[in-house]
C-alpha cells in the first residue's frame, strides 16, 4: 500500500519536475525501495534500520519540492500522494516502536518521533497549502523568532516564572501545607475547610487576578499574589487528605511506642502524606505557570510572557506569540519533569514505583 | 427494604449538621475579616479625602466612610451583596447592566466547550484503549499538552477565528474545548480499562467484538470515572470561557465584566462578577453530580 502510493505521486503533477530535482528524486527512490522492503519482515533491527531511513528519505522529498515560490496546494497532487504514503510507512514504524521496552530510553522512542513527525507535518501543511502566516506561522518560522529574539524573551521568562511564578509557587504551597498540618491538628477547623475548599475547586479563581493587580500594583507581586490565592487550595486539600492516609494499625503501634503527636506527625504521617504533597505540587506547577500569564493581562510592565501575548497578538505578530508559548510550555513541561525526578527520590517506596 | 433505606440515609443527615457549624463559623470569621480589611485596606483614601475638605473625624465616621466608598479598594460584603442584588434581581434580564445576561452569555459558552470537549475526550479515549500505537506515542504528548499554558492561546485562538469570521460564541467555546477535554481522556482512558481481566476474557469467550465489548462492558464499567471527570470539566470549561472573554473588547460575559471593571476601577462590578462566577461554577458542579446520579439509579447501581 505504502510503496503503491509513494509510486502513484510521480504519475500525478508535483509542482514542478522531478528530472529537475535530482535530489529530491533520489530521496524519493530511496524511500520507495525502503517501503517496499519494508512490506517483508526480516529481522527486528534490519526493519527498524530500513524503516527509520525509509521515514527520514520520504520526509526530506516534499521539504525539498516545496522550496519553490508561492503555495502549491491542490496545484501539486503528487506531494500529497506520496506524504500519504509515508504515513503509512510512519504508522508501521510507530507501531514498531510501541513494541519496545516500556522503561528506559526505548519508552521515549514512540513519543518523540510522533512527536517529530507532527511538527514535520504542520511545517509541510503550512508552507504548501500557503496557509497566512497570521493563522498559523509555519513552525521553522516560530524557531527563527526563537532565536533571533532570544534577548526579550529570556528577560520575559525572568519576569514571569522566575519571580512571579517560583515565588507565588513557594508562598502558596507553603501556606497551602502549614494550614493542613494546623487544620488536621483541629478537627474543628477541618471540618470547616474541606467543604469551603471543595467549593473553591468549582470556583474560576483566576477572576480575582484583576483584583489583585489593582491591590499588589502592575509588577511580578500582584502575580505572584494571584499563584499565592491559585495554589494555596490544592496544597491545602491534598496535603489534608494525605495527613489521613496512614492507616490506623500503624497508627496504633505508633500509640503502642508512646509516641508523642510530634513524633507521630513527623516519622509515620507527613511521610506517609508525600505522594499527596507531591501531586500537589504537579498540579500546582501547571496552574501556577497559567496563573501568573493570565495575571499579566490585566496589566503588566512592559515585560513577561503574558504581556509578550497580549501585545504581539494586537499587533498580529503570531510567530512571535507561538514562539512565547513555546517557551512556556518548554518551562512548564521542565519544572514538572523536575518535581516528578524529586517526587521519584522522595518517595521510591510507594507501590507505584516499586511494580 | 426499609431499614437499608434509613440506614443509607442516616449518614448523609449526620454528616451535613456535623459540618454546619464548623462552616458557618469560618463563614462567619472570613466576613469579620473581610469588613477588617475592608477598613483597613480603603482607610489611607478615607484619611486623605477628610483631610482635604479638612472636616474633623472620629472613628466611627471613618469605618462608616471606608465600608460605603464608591470605589473602595476593598469594597465591604454588604456593597457587594446590595450590588450583586440589584444587576440581578431588578434589572431586567434583556438589559446589558444585568449579571444574569452576562452570566447566561459565559454559561452557554461554557456548555457548548463542555459538550465538545466532552466528545473530543472520550474519542480520543476510546482510540488510546483501542490501538497500542495511540496509547504509546499519543498519550504522552496528551499530558504534556497539560504543561502547555492552554489559556495563554486563549487571546491568539480568540483573534485568529475572529479574523476568520468566526466570532461570538464559538471561540469561547474551542478554548474551553481545549482546556476541558484532557481530564476527560485521561479519565476514561483509566475508566474503560477499569474492567478486570476476567470479565474482558469472558466477553472474549463469548467471541464478542471489540464494539460489543466497548458498549457493553467498557463503557458501563467507567461511568464513574467519566463523571468525575466531567465534574474537573466543567468547572475547567467555565475558567475557559471566562478567559475566552477578556481579548474579545469586553462585549458580554462575566469575563468581559471583570476587564471593564478593572479598567474603571469599578471594585464593586468586578467582585458581583466573581460572586456569580462561582455561584455559576458550583451550580454547573452540581448539575453534573444530579446526572451521576439519576445515570447511576437508571443503571441501577446502590447509590
Amino acid at each position: 500500500m505504502a510503496p503503491a502510493l509513494m509510486a502513484a505521486s510521480f504519475v500525478a503533477p508535483v509542482g514542478g519536475s522531478w528530472l529537475a530535482r535530482p535530489a529530491a528524486l533520489a530521496c524519493a527512490l530511496a524511500a520507495i525501495l525502503g517501503a517496499g522492503l519494508g512490506l517483508r519482515r526480516w529481522h527486528a533491527g534490519v526493519d527498524a534500520a530500513v524503516g527509520l531511513i525509509t521515514v527520514v528519505a520520504g520526509a526530506a522529498v516534499p521539504l525539498m519540492l516545496l522550496d519553490g515560490p508561492g503555495p502549491f496546494g491542490a496545484a501539486a497532487p503528487g506531494i500529497w500522494l506520496f506524504l500519504a504514503g509515508w504515513a503509512l510507512v510512519l504508522w508501521r514504524m510507530l507501531s514498531m516502536f510501541s513494541g519496545l521496552a516500556r522503561r528506559g530510553a526505548g519508552a521515549l522512542a514512540a513519543p518523540a518521533l510522533f512527536g517529530v513527525a507532527l511538527l514535520y507535518l504542520w511545517q509541510v501543511l503550512v508552507v504548501g497549502f500557503g496557509v497566512p502566516q497570521v493563522l498559523l506561522p509555519a513552525p521553522s518560522q516560530v524557531g527563527h523568532v526563537l532565536v533571533t529574539q532570544f534577548d526579550v524573551f529570556w528577560l520575559d521568562f525572568q519576569q514571569t516564572f522566575l519571580k512571579a511564578v517560583l515565588g507565588g509557587y513557594a508562598i502558596g504551597g507553603c501556606a497551602g501545607f502549614l494550614v493542613a498540618v494546623v487544620a488536621d491538628r483541629v478537627p474543628f477547623l477541618r471540618r470547616g475547610l474541606l467543604p469551603l475548599s471543595g467549593l473553591v475547586s468549582a470556583v474560576p479563581i483566576v477572576g480575582i487576578a484583576p483584583v489583585l493587580v489593582m491591590w499588589f500594583g502592575f509588577d511580578w507581586h500582584s502575580k505572584a499574589a494571584v499563584v499565592v490565592v491559585v495554589t494555596f487550595f490544592p496544597m491545602l486539600v491534598n496535603t489534608l487528605t494525605g495527613l489521613a492516609a496512614a492507616d490506623a494499625m500503624q497508627r496504633d503501634l505508633m500509640r503502642s511506642y508512646a509516641a508523642s503527636y510530634v513524633q507521630t506527625l513527623l516519622k509515620l504521617r507527613l511521610p506517609a502524606a508525600l505522594p499527596f504533597v507531591f501531586n500537589a505540587m504537579k498540579i500546582n506547577s501547571t496552574l501556577a505557570l497559567i496563573a501568573a500569564i493570565v495575571a499579566e493581562f490585566f496589566g503588566s510592565p512592559i515585560l513577561g510572557l503574558g504581556f509578550r501575548i497580549s501585545a504581539e497578538v494586537a499587533r498580529l505578530n503570531v510567530d512571535v506569540v507561538w514562539a512565547v508559548i513555546a517557551i512556556a510550555a518548554l518551562a512548564g513541561s521542565m519544572f514538572y519533569g523536575v518535581i516528578a525526578v524529586v517526587e521519584r527520590a522522595c518517595t521510591f517506596w510507594h507501590p507505584s514505583y516499586r511494580a | 427494604m426499609t431499614t437499608e433505606a434509613v440506614l443509607s440515609a442516616a449518614p448523609p443527615s449526620t454528616g451535613i449538621r456535623h459540618h454546619v457549624v464548623p462552616v458557618a463559623a469560618i463563614l462567619a470569621l472570613l466576613i469579620a475579616i473581610w469588613y477588617a480589611a475592608a477598613v483597613w485596606l480603603n482607610a489611607p483614601q478615607v484619611v486623605d479625602r477628610f483631610e482635604s475638605d479638612g472636616k474633623s473625624w472620629n472613628a466611627r465616621q471613618l469605618i462608616e466612610a471606608t465600608w460605603s466608598m464608591e470605589r473602595p479598594v476593598l469594597p465591604a460584603p454588604h456593597q457587594i451583596a446590595h450590588n450583586f442584588f440589584e444587576t440581578v434581581f431588578e434589572t431586567p434580564i434583556d438589559s446589558k447592566r444585568s449579571l444574569v445576561y452576562h452570566a447566561g452569555v459565559t454559561v452557554s459558552a461554557t456548555l457548548l466547550g463542555f459538550v465538545f470537549g466532552t466528545a473530543l475526550g472520550v474519542l480520543l479515549a476510546v482510540g488510546i484503549v483501542h490501538s497500542p500505537v495511540l496509547d504509546r506515542s499519543l498519550l504522552p504528548w496528551i499530558i504534556a499538552s497539560q504543561t502547555v499554558p492552554i489559556l495563554a492561546i486563549a487571546p491568539m485562538v480568540v483573534v485568529v477565528l475572529g479574523s476568520l469570521g468566526f466570532v461570538g460564541l464559538f471561540p469561547k467555546a474551542v478554548i474551553s474545548m481545549y482546556l476541558c477535554f484532557f481530564p476527560v481522556t485521561i479519565g476514561m482512558v483509566k475508566g474503560l480499562r477499569s474492567p478486570d481481566p476476567l470479565q474482558l476474557d469472558l466477553m472474549r469467550s463469548y467471541s464478542a467484538t471489540r464494539a460489543q465489548m466497548l458498549r457493553k462492558l467498557r463503557w458501563p464499567a467507567a461511568t464513574d470515572f467519566l463523571f468525575a471527570s466531567l465534574k474537573v470539566a466543567i468547572a475547567t470549561s467555565l475558567v475557559g470561557a471566562i478567559v475566552g472573554e477578556l481579548p474579545t473588547g469586553a462585549q458580554a460575559g462575566l469575563g468581559a465584566r471583570l476587564l471593564s471593571g478593572s479598567y474603571y476601577g469599578q471594585t464593586i462590578q468586578i467582585w458581583s462578577a466573581l460572586i456569580m462566577a462561582s455561584i455559576v461554577g458550583v451550580v454547573l458542579v452540581a448539575l453534573v453530580g444530579v446526572a451521576e446520579r439519576l445515570v447511576a439509579r437508571h443503571m441501577g447501581r446502590p447509590q
